[in-house]
């Protein structure tokens, strides 16, 4: 509990300074003398990692320094591929809902990225370099979701993962059809009310944009051929998501619960030709594991979340495990920007339900998320010529113990805890000057406004000549006489 | 005031100002054939914002426009001549957001119901047929105080909605509201407020930011599939009337400026994004981070309206609440916003927001001022730069021959807090400012002038000073 408390006021504290924490230069690093988990091939006890402009050069137990690197010394450390989080809300300026309407997938969370959300600090501190970032679950199709990297202290612009596919998010079962709020007296409930309804509603979208396609291929066609006078569609700004959706240019991230409804929308997505790339909680996917599987699909999970709604009744903490032995790519998420500082352990306990190996514990977290997102070829192990994102521990990542003490982003160093805890002071320092300077400035303005309020015409009064007593030209309106 | 009076009355007229400005005097507005429209202010320091200062020069007024300045002018024979002994003479201010003269209603701000926001038909919150010009209130006690302060013109903005109307250049004078309007149709102002409350659409920002997108879609689509149809009326299916689409495209070929709202560094960088994207003319409104981002500004060319109500701790919050240190810092550097975009050649001009009054403006330039801004470029932001911003530096903004006799007259440097604003010219009318009124204070009766200052505080007279 100390520690946490301590923890927390650490991170209070770092949170006010973006740009003081900023990473250092990228260039030739030199990560040295650290238990290296590569995830892809084994563990390198006394490993290094070198890494130039932003990506792993080398990764082995018997590389030397090059002249002129920056030498991470990290004797008795672990380093571990840079945690992903498959499932976050963070980092988001205003709502993460566009709850309006039943499809709202012209909302893009790419449009309000937040980099100044102190919880990327937050889940920077917990060795989460990449994030998976949706929109909300209030709608059966929601809005248009983003990778991001961690990169604390760049604008919003610099945040998204290059050459990651965008996303979309949407979501069945009780929050797409307001099971669990009541709505308001006077406002119509809003379509879909059932599960049946949610089903209608996906259905009806892709059907419109197919429609919306075809309108779109005819034009351009018949304009190819060289027709004259062609008004052109118009453009949509819902239906262009989903078309995406359909030439697989955008991944389907599914907020589910119950195998029925899996099933459902894998039916759906058939149909009409696509498919879903993640379910996301998919707390029964232990049920129909092998349906997931051939799906093609991959299952983003809880690590021990049950029973917090009618339809996470049936949720069990061996889901993960028993998806990954029926050859589900599997990932623990956060869904929480607090959780999300210990993805880690979320990713051990899977180890304890379900027997799961360590290596296969960190894939929850690392490799498999980067699959789920189609990023592995750049991120999720320690490869050569993957992107130096990297998270390092004083202990094992899957102990309890273990404490996040640099992470890097591209080869730059994003978190540090030694630097951290030396900014602190310098920190509270500059907020006592400016809370001072706040309280002074308010205090001149208090006497200011006391003595406004005296009257000062006195003077005035004695200048005034006695002819002008008549009230008659006092009457008139100041400033506007001519 | 007699027409009557001719140039040899000057004397007299000067000392009966003398004794009006002591006194507070006034006639009632004077219907047609009454008003002088040839003036000259005579030997005084004039500031014409677009040159160097002229000491001991004249400006001559007539019907309405400036019609010479310099040191060796003609003054025609009809002029009603002010001595400018003593006095200094800018361009009138302009107050680049305001909503003076518009009455403050809900309209427009009902959410259209979400469940059926389903396509480009929706529109919520959508009234950009609606023209500030047109509702125009001359009553407002605002349009007096703030020419009192020597503001003779404002961007009114409507307000309630996404895109809530079209926002109206208006001169702050005249005998009807007509005559106030410079410009009618000056800018469409966007807010990216969400209007939906959880059960309309659209209820987020990024839900706001794409019905905006969908309408500008909308009008590029109507801009392009109109003149096709009125071309081949017997061979294309006929494009649907839609009033949003017509308005906003009108408005858009006219190229009115876009005002997007962007005050801390998130929103600036979103709105130069989107600008780009939506390839609109626009400009930013608030503002107030922009010392943190005043050279991306500068290279997206996007001029900015600062507000000048700086950022405040919360009024009434918990004295004792943990206070961030960003929003610390923020608080401490807004006012340094100004300065910064100056150095970085950023474009911008500065508005009221939600100040209350002149006096609250001019503290608040203060402290713009006090953060390294120079007073010459306080008041060319407060003058031609924001005409240039709202395309009527043709017309407003500095003294120069042509240009609309929009004048202040003050015995002193206009941004010392001790300066009195003595004359005003509102599109060549001559407004003569009062001493400010004293406050009464209840229970402090001042018998020898009791009726005067009734009259006043019955008639909701705003000071002068500041």
């Amino acid at each position: 509990m100390k520690r946490a408390t301590i923890c927390a006021a650490m991170l209070l504290f770092a949170a006010c300074a973006p740009l003081v924490t900023r990473a250092q230069n990228p260039g030739t690093i030199f990560i040295q003398n650290a238990t290296v988990l590569t995830v892809t091939h084994g563990n390198i006890e006394h490993g290094s990692i070198l890494i130039r402009d932003g990506k792993i050069a080398a990764v082995g137990a018997d590389l030397k320094a090059p002249e002129g690197a920056a030498i991470i010394d990290a004797t008795g450390q672990y380093v571990m591929p840079g945690i992903i989080d498959c499932h976050s809300h963070i980092a988001v300026d205003g709502s993460v809902n566009e709850a309006g309407p039943a499809v709202s997938s012209m909302a893009n969370i790419a449009d309000v990225l937040n980099p100044d959300d102190i919880d990327i600090y937050r889940d920077l501190a917990g060795g989460v370099t990449t994030a998976n970032i949706l929109h909300g679950s209030a709608n059966p199709i929601g809005g248009q979701t983003v990778v991001i990297k961690l990169r604390w202290g760049k604008p919003a612009s610099e945040l998204p993962f290059q050459g990651a596919l965008p996303g979309i998010k949407f979501a069945l079962g009780e929050n797409p059809k307001h099971s669990n709020f009541p709505t308001p007296p006077g406002v119509t409930p809003r379509y879909p009310g059932t599960r049946l309804g949610v089903e209608e509603v996906i259905r009806q979208a892709f059907i419109e944009a197919r429609e919306y396609k075809k309108q779109w291929d005819d034009y351009n066609k018949r304009k190819a051929s060289g027709e004259q006078n062609l008004i052109p569609p118009r453009r949509n700004v819902q239906l262009d998501p989903l078309v995406e959706v359909m030439e697989g240019k955008r991944y389907v991230h599914a907020h589910c619960y119950r195998a029925d409804e899996i099933l459902m929308l894998i039916r759906v997505a058939n149909e009409f030709g696509f498919k879903v790339r993640t379910f996301q909680h998919v707390l029964e996917g232990y049920k129909i594991a092998d349906e997931i599987a051939a799906s093609g699909a991959g299952g983003s999970t809880f690590s021990d979340w049950w029973a917090y709604k009618m339809e996470a009744f049936d949720a069990i903490p061996y889901n993960a495990a028993l998806m990954t032995e029926r050859g589900v790519i599997v990932s623990v998420n956060s869904d929480d920007a607090q959780e999300a500082r210990q993805l880690n352990q979320e990713a051990a306990k899977s180890m304890k339900n379900g027997g799961l190996s360590a290596n296969d514990a960190l894939k929850l977290i690392t490799l498999n998320p980067a699959i789920q997102l189609g990023i592995d070829a750049r991120a999720g192990s320690i490869d050569v010529g993957k992107d130096a994102d990297l998270a390092i521990y004083n202990r094992d990542p899957l102990s309890v113990y273990a404490v996040v003490q640099k992470t890097l982003i591209d080869g730059q160093v994003y978190f540090d805890r030694q630097r951290d805890i030396a900014e602190r002071a310098t920190l509270a320092a500059e907020k006592q000057t400016l809370l001072d300077k706040e309280k002074k400035a308010a205090e001149a303005k208090k006497a200011e406004e006391k003595s406004d309020k005296k009257p000062e015409t006195k003077p005035d009064k004695k200048k005034k000549p006695p002819q002008d007593d008549g009230g008659a030209v006092e009457s008139g309106v100041a400033g506007g006489s001519r | 005031m007699n027409r009557r009076l001719r140039r040899r009355s000057i004397p007299v007229v000067v000392l009966a100002l003398c004794a009006a400005i002591l006194i507070g005097w006034a006639c009632a507005a004077r219907g047609e054939g009454g008003e002088p429209r040839y003036f000259a202010v005579k030997g005084a320091r004039i500031v014409p914002v677009s040159g160097a200062v002229i000491e001991n020069g004249t400006v001559v007024i007539a019907k309405g426009l400036i019609q010479a300045v310099g040191t060796n002018v003609t003054i025609p024979p009809e002029a009603w001549v002010i001595d400018g002994a003593g006095l200094t003479v800018y361009p009138g201010l302009i107050d680049a957001g305001t909503n003076i003269g518009l009455a403050q209603d809900e309209d427009g701000k009902k959410p259209a119901r979400g469940a059926g926001a389903a396509g480009p038909e929706d529109r919520p919150a959508t009234t950009p047929w609606r023209v500030a010009a047109d509702e125009l209130k001359t009553d407002d006690k605002r349009i007096e105080s703030w020419r009192n302060a020597g503001f003779t013109t404002a961007l009114t903005v409507p307000e309630g909605g996404i895109f809530p109307g079209q926002a109206t250049v208006i001169d702050l004078g005249g005998e009807r509201a007509g005559d106030y309007v410079v410009n009618p149709r000056a800018s469409v102002p966007v807010s990216f407020k969400p209007v939906g409350g959880f059960f309309g659409f659209p209820d987020s920002l990024m839900g706001t930011i794409a019905y905006v997108r969908q309408v500008l879609d909308d009008t590029t689509w109507y801009a392009q599939a109109e003149p096709i149809y009125q071309a081949n009326p017997t061979k294309t299916e006929r494009v649907p009337y839609d009033r949003t689409e017509v308005v906003l495209n009108r408005a858009l070929q006219a190229n009115e400026i876009v005002l997007l709202p962007a005050n801390n560094t998130i929103q600036i960088l979103r709105a130069i994004r989107l600008t780009g994207e939506w390839k609109i003319r626009a400009v930013l409104y608030g503002g107030q981070q922009g010392y943190e981002v005043a050279a991306a500004l500068a290279s997206s060319k996007i001029p900015v309206l600062v507000n000048l109500k700086w950022p405040e701790r919360a009024k009434d919050g918990d004295p004792e609440a943990e206070q961030n240190l960003r929003d610390l810092r923020f608080r401490d550097r807004a006012p340094g916003t100004p300065a910064a975009l100056a150095k970085a050649g950023v474009k911008f001009a500065l508005y009221s927001g939600g100040l209350d009054g002149p006096k609250d403006i001019f503290k608040s330039v203060k402290r713009a001022t006090d953060a390294g801004l120079t007073p010459d470029a306080a008041l060319r932001a407060m003058t031609l730069d924001a005409a240039d911003i709202l395309g009527l530096s043709d017309r407003l903004g500095s003294i120069a021959p042509g240009k609309i006799a929009n004048l202040v007259i003050t015995d002193g440097d206009i941004f010392n807090e001790k300066t009195k604003v003595k004359h005003v010219f509102v599109d060549g009318r001559w407004f003569e400012i009062h001493e400010e009124a004293a406050p009464e204070k209840p229970g402090e009766k001042k018998p020898e002038d009791d009726d005067g200052a009734r009259a006043k505080q019955a008639k909701g007279v705003e000071g002068v000073g500041r």
